[in-house]
């Protein structure tokens, strides 16, 4: 893996993740997400801040209910009531992009930012054919006519690695199986050339060899264009494999952001070190997986402190009271008391190295 | 186990022969060390012969008559033979559409087989002619579905999901006694017996599917049949599922049949593995032989796109293609048209699954000698 084997050869690609303000291409800034139900207001995101450089892979992981997908959606505008942007900003190239009005936004979406969601299905129009979905997206954001648009919707399908493209385009939705689904919402989601892809699970519903086919593709053309792509999975392989950076989301908060090796192999955050353990890997032979006991907290039972601490094997007085914020720990930052400059551990991962990752 | 549960009439369990309803707390753990790939034996719990199923996916009727379409077949399973040994688990894999959960579905009697046989503890399931008969034996084996939420009725408390099949086989009688076992089984899957009392809206995804395993469990059954029952799950409570399933077999005696697309899953649960592709089993074989040697180039091609999280510089082996369309399998060997390795033969006959050093394996490559054997490792990138 091309990718991968550079960054171990030169680990540290940026200076301290997370605070890179020159040069970014998207900026989020204690973005806090909120939903007002009738039993009162439930924080999904809280004072989360990440940035994402020009070319960059940033990985977004976390289990169900984290706020990894909120936080993606919340980025391209598309929250739904009661869903609402109740803090921080968002800024893309340096300017704001989270209170634009709707007509604005819809501008940069898909121009500026494009997507890809989970379920390839859902995303296509099953009454046009692809090519009139690709040539309306293009028509929209470039001064193109439509033979013009034609002509470049049968190349980004070449692109994406659709065989026999100038026959394809014609089809429609049901007619292409779900890895060809998937690879027309990338055409369609690159077709104006975005500075930025939000992938949201892209390969979740689908099969392992056309998952590595699709990761294949996408690195391809983040390399090529020099599209930043945030990748939001629970699926830590795909982020180990596609990802420059990572970051780990628990109950609406970062616990870990650092660059991918480290996080993966050296994790700073007990939350993460029990992630990656219970991962089960091929050829690792134990009898029982390191498990983090417990289940995540609901949204409307937050424990008090730092979230995780009702399930975490280190935990210590000053975890149940005080929230704590993204401290430097070895090459990663992780929110986790640990790491305190007046109380630093060696290792975090170590209650759960028992048949951990390492191998 | 509850001493309770156990039908007086039942004799000792030690018999591997006997088609009396066995087990329950007197029966003897098994061995639970490696196992040969070697079919067949005396600890034969389960065998499946030549089993086949076929749907009919044809137009309807009318338009039948009106555009001359013909009948139209899909071969869902085509074919499968294996057996599973008292104590072990084994796992099937394969992509979607291979045929994997079917199998799982024949097995508990939810589809009829079109072809083949199935014999529970020597028992061939078809012949069994009185209704007595077949409750006592679908009392010994269970199943456990794939999706905690749509397996557990939302009308009902989590008390009489657990107690619906100790009620609808008669094992115990006394109410008082039924709600004692629930909170037995309740706490046997790590859930309190107060949440007898709740709805299954109330719990997680994960402690869905452990009230899913304590129903399972609820009729002492000696053999689960286990649909990817952690896919929908997140991967922490999947570790957490996951070893809850080999405490019990090791507890209990269980026998499984786990199906599932996640090799690194089926790696870490398994006694030994079958990979079906289009509804045949390609490649059978005990787990770390399957993984350390894989034999069949499918067997190879799913094992280099596993996501690599070690990130040792082994690059995903990008495979062209994709499944073909089932309804129009290719001739010969089904996995042809994505074989590297693929000649004329391939293109004609189709190989059958016979033995090779230790497993089973489909592939006219491997048995003729024209497809190298190559350690995993030595995968080139």
């Amino acid at each position: 893996m091309t990718e991968t084997s550079r960054q171990a050869a030169n680990p540290q690609p940026h200076p301290l993740p997370g605070q890179r303000e020159a040069g970014a291409l998207l900026q989020v800034k204690n973005l806090r997400v909120e939903f007002n139900t009738r039993r009162g207001t439930l924080v999904a995101i809280d004072d989360v801040s990440f940035d994402i450089a020009p070319g960059e892979v940033l990985g977004v992981v976390g289990e169900s209910g984290a706020g990894k997908s909120i936080t993606g959606t919340a980025i391209i505008g598309l929250l739904e009531r009661p869903g609402r942007i109740a803090g921080g900003e968002i800024l893309l190239s340096g300017s704001r992009i989270d209170n634009l009005p709707a007509a604005q936004m819809r501008k940069i979406r898909g121009r500026q930012i494009g997507a890809i969601f989970q379920d390839p299905l859902t995303s296509l129009n099953p009454l046009y054919t692809v090519g009139r979905q690709i040539t309306e997206t293009i028509e929209q954001h470039l001064p193109m006519s439509a033979a013009q648009a034609r002509a470049r919707a049968i190349e980004l399908l070449g692109e994406v690695g659709i065989p026999a493209p100038e026959r394809r385009i014609d089809h429609y939705p049901h007619q292409f199986s779900g890895g060809m689904r998937q690879r027309v919402v990338i055409a369609l989601a690159l077709c104006a050339n975005p500075r930025l892809i939000i992938a949201d699970e892209p390969t979740t519903a689908l099969d392992v060899s056309i998952q590595a086919q699709i990761i294949t593709l996408l690195k391809r053309l983040g390399r090529d264009h020099g599209t930043a792509v945030m990748l939001v999975t629970h699926d830590m392989g795909v982020i180990a494999e596609t990802a420059d950076r990572v970051a780990v989301m628990y109950a609406g908060r970062i616990v870990e952001i650092g660059p991918v090796q480290q996080v993966i192999h050296d994790p700073q955050h007990p939350y993460t070190a029990g992630l990656m353990g219970s991962i089960p890997t091929v050829g690792q032979d134990v009898e029982r997986l390191p498990q983090i006991e417990g289940s995540m907290p609901r949204l409307n039972a937050i424990p008090a402190g730092c979230a995780f601490n009702p399930r975490c094997p280190r935990v210590f007085d000053r975890c149940r009271v005080e929230r704590p914020h993204l401290i430097a720990a070895n090459q990663t930052q992780a929110a986790c008391w640990l790491h305190a400059p007046e109380r630093r551990a060696p290792d975090a991962g170590q209650e759960w190295s028992q048949g951990a990752v390492h191998g | 186990m509850a001493e309770e549960t156990q039908p007086s009439s039942r004799p000792s369990p030690k018999g591997q022969g006997d088609s009396t309803p066995a087990a329950g707390s007197g029966r003897p753990t098994p061995a639970t060390g490696p196992r040969l790939a070697s079919q067949g034996g005396a600890g034969a719990l389960l065998e499946v012969r030549d089993l086949a199923r076929d749907f009919d996916v044809s137009r309807p009727w009318l338009n039948r008559m009106l555009e001359g379409a013909p009948r139209q077949l899909l071969h869902a399973v085509d074919g499968v033979s294996f057996t599973i040994n008292r104590g072990e688990t084994l796992s099937l894999v394969g992509e979607s559409g291979c045929g994997k959960s079917t199998v799982a579905r024949l097995i508990c009697g939810l589809y009829a087989p079109t072809r083949g046989s199935i014999l529970f503890d020597g028992t061939d399931l078809a012949k069994i002619a009185v209704r007595n008969d077949m409750l006592a034996m679908r009392r010994r084996f269970q199943m456990i579905f794939q999706d905690p939420y749509a397996s557990l009725n939302p009308r009902w408390r989590v008390e009489r999901i657990i107690a619906e099949p100790i009620r609808s086989h008669k094992l115990i009688k006394d109410d008082r006694a039924i709600r004692k076992r629930v909170g037995e089984l309740l706490t046997q899957v790590g859930l309190s017996p107060l949440d007898g009392e709740k709805y299954p809206h109330e719990f997680s995804g994960g402690q869905r599917q452990r009230i899913s395993i304590a129903r399972a469990l609820s009729s002492n059954p000696e053999f689960l049949v286990c649909d990817e029952p952690t896919s929908a799950l997140d991967v922490s409570v999947q570790a957490q599922i996951l070893n809850l399933m080999k405490d019990l077999q090791r507890e209990h005696g269980l026998t499984y049949l786990f199906i599932s697309h996640n090799l690194a899953v089926v790696s870490h649960i398994s006694n030994r593995v079958g990979v079906m592709y289009l509804g045949h089993i390609v490649e059978i074989a005990a787990t770390r032989m399957l993984f350390d040697r894989p034999l069949h180039p499918y067997t190879r091609m799913l094992q280099s796109a596993i996501p690599d999280i070690t990130m040792s510089g082994k690059a995903r082996t990008p495979v062209a293609g994709e499944v073909p369309n089932p309804l129009d399998p290719p001739t010969g060997c089904a996995f042809n048209p994505r074989c590297p390795h693929a000649r004329e033969k391939c293109r004609t006959t189709r190989p059958e699954l016979l033995p090779f050093e230790g497993a089973q394996v489909a592939c006219h490559g491997i048995h003729e000698g024209w497809v190298p054997i190559r350690m995993a490792e030595t995968i080139p990138a």
